[in-house]
């Protein structure tokens, strides 16, 4: 528990969030390692877990009938994992992955988010860090779809 | 353009010296970049700095601004070019022994001296590497004068990745924390997947002491410096080079000007606060 409580006070998701509240987050949580290759969740599966990598790298990965499995994001040490857990129907949209041996804090959302409807104050402070990670992932996927590197016309500018 | 460079054009500024290509280097499959390593058949010329661009002149086809993407202590200089238009792809075609014009070098510089003592981070996309890689050698060249580096580097594709090798060999040095990402994986990629933004949202530097220097597509660059004043890096401590069509490289012919300034002449390297609001308009 103690080590929980100092791995969650290392990390600015957590920034803000009081003593108190950090002990009753850090008491839905579990210190869980995944072997390379290994799937953290599998897409349709019920969501009832959120992970925060404290190392190792973990793909995202959607299932593409007839080819291989695409890859659209890569976590690392330092990010969150999993945002499902919010909404529901609290299914898992895609898959993770080990990409190398990673060790998370693992989560009991479903715990967590009956406690957090029984305590707004630590269900606002949690929605508003969960917002802006799907904000960051949001804008980052469109700055993904938006091609950015394509070439443009012409000799332009500095040409590198 | 310096003092130096004026005496040595004999006060022309618009007339191109000879140089040669002394080796291209294909920086990609299928040699859309490509690198030149030029010297001056005058035996002399002024020493660029990084962050600055020289005029190059194909004879009887036309004139390009490229950023210098090396500086050689025997004065030669290296350029990394994306063939993307009638000059650049007629330069394609060159090889090695070839005479091109140049004039220069142009335009401000990265702070790199301003970085000293404090961390660095360098965030690059696509080609935007090529004008950053200078500031990496002159980093890595007096090491103990600065705190953590951080280099992110985000290509469209691992075939997109360019200085493979010497990205290869700054992977594992420690004096430097290479971050690679591409847009769009392929199977055998091993790396990570994602936009540059998120390698500098996962941090590992100390934000209210660093100096950021952003180079390439100027919506990477937008959404860069808003991922690192998260970060706390100072928005007058994030610096970003701007790409403007370049003509005359003296502040003249107004080809480059966003608003007031010129980019030939009062950047390409300028202080975030400064181009912001040319961040916000359309067609600018």
């Amino acid at each position: 528990m103690r080590e929980l409580l100092e791995i969650l006070q290392g990390q600015s998701f957590f920034d803000g969030l009081t003593e108190a509240q950090l002990k009753l987050v850090a008491a839905f949580a579990a210190l869980r390692s995944f072997e390379a290759g290994r799937y953290l969740f599998r897409e349709h599966e019920p969501a009832d877990a959120f992970y925060l990598i404290r190392s190792g790298r973990v793909s995202l990965e959607s299932l593409l009938p007839g080819r291989q499995p695409g890859t659209f994001m890569t976590l690392g040490g330092g990010d969150m994992l999993g945002w499902s857990w919010l909404i529901p129907p609290y299914r898992w949209h895609y898959d993770a992955r080990a990409l190398e041996p990673v060790h998370t804090a693992h989560f009991d959302a479903a715990a967590l988010r009956e406690r957090m409807d029984h305590d707004p104050v630590l269900g606002y402070a949690l929605h508003k860090r969960f917002t802006m990670l799907i904000v960051e992932r949001l804008q980052a996927a469109r700055l993904q779809h938006l091609d950015i590197y394509a070439s443009g016309e012409g000799d332009v500018g500095l040409g590198g | 353009m310096s003092a130096l460079a004026a005496e040595l054009q004999g006060h022309e500024p618009m007339a191109p010296e000879p140089w040669r290509i002394l080796a291209v280097r294909r920086e990609v499959a299928d040699g859309e970049v490509f690198t030149w390593t030029l010297e001056p058949l005058s035996g002399r010329a002024a020493t660029a700095r990084p962050g600055q661009f020289n005029m190059l002149y194909l004879f009887g086809v036309g004139e390009v601004a490229i950023s210098v993407s090396a500086i050689e202590d025997d004065g030669a200089v290296v350029h990394t070019i994306r063939a993307v238009g009638s000059v650049t792809r007629a330069m394609q075609g060159l090889r090695t022994g070839e005479v091109v014009g140049v004039r220069g070098p142009f335009g401000t510089a990265w702070p790199v001296a301003d970085a000293k003592g404090r961390d660095l981070v360098l965030a690059a996309g696509g080609i935007g590497l090529a004008p950053l890689r200078p500031v990496v050698h002159a980093v890595l060249a007096r090491r103990q004068d600065f705190g953590r580096v951080l280099l992110c580097y985000g290509a469209r594709s691992p075939r997109d990745l360019i200085f493979r090798d010497e990205l290869d060999e700054w992977q594992v040095r420690r004096e430097l924390d290479l971050r690679v990402t591409v847009d769009r994986g392929t199977a055998d990629w091993k790396g990570d997947v994602g936009v540059v933004t998120q390698l500098i949202d996962r941090g590992g530097f100390d934000g209210r002491n660093a100096l950021a220097m952003v180079c390439g597509p100027e919506v990477m660059m937008r959404f860069s410096a808003l991922s690192l004043h998260r970060r706390g890096v100072a928005p007058e401590r994030t610096f970003v080079s701007m790409e403007r069509s370049m003509r005359c490289a003296l502040g003249f012919c107004g080809h480059c000007q966003i608003g007031p300034h010129f980019v030939c002449r009062d950047g390409p390297v300028f202080p975030y606060p400064v181009m912001e609001p040319a961040f916000r308009v359309n067609e600018l």
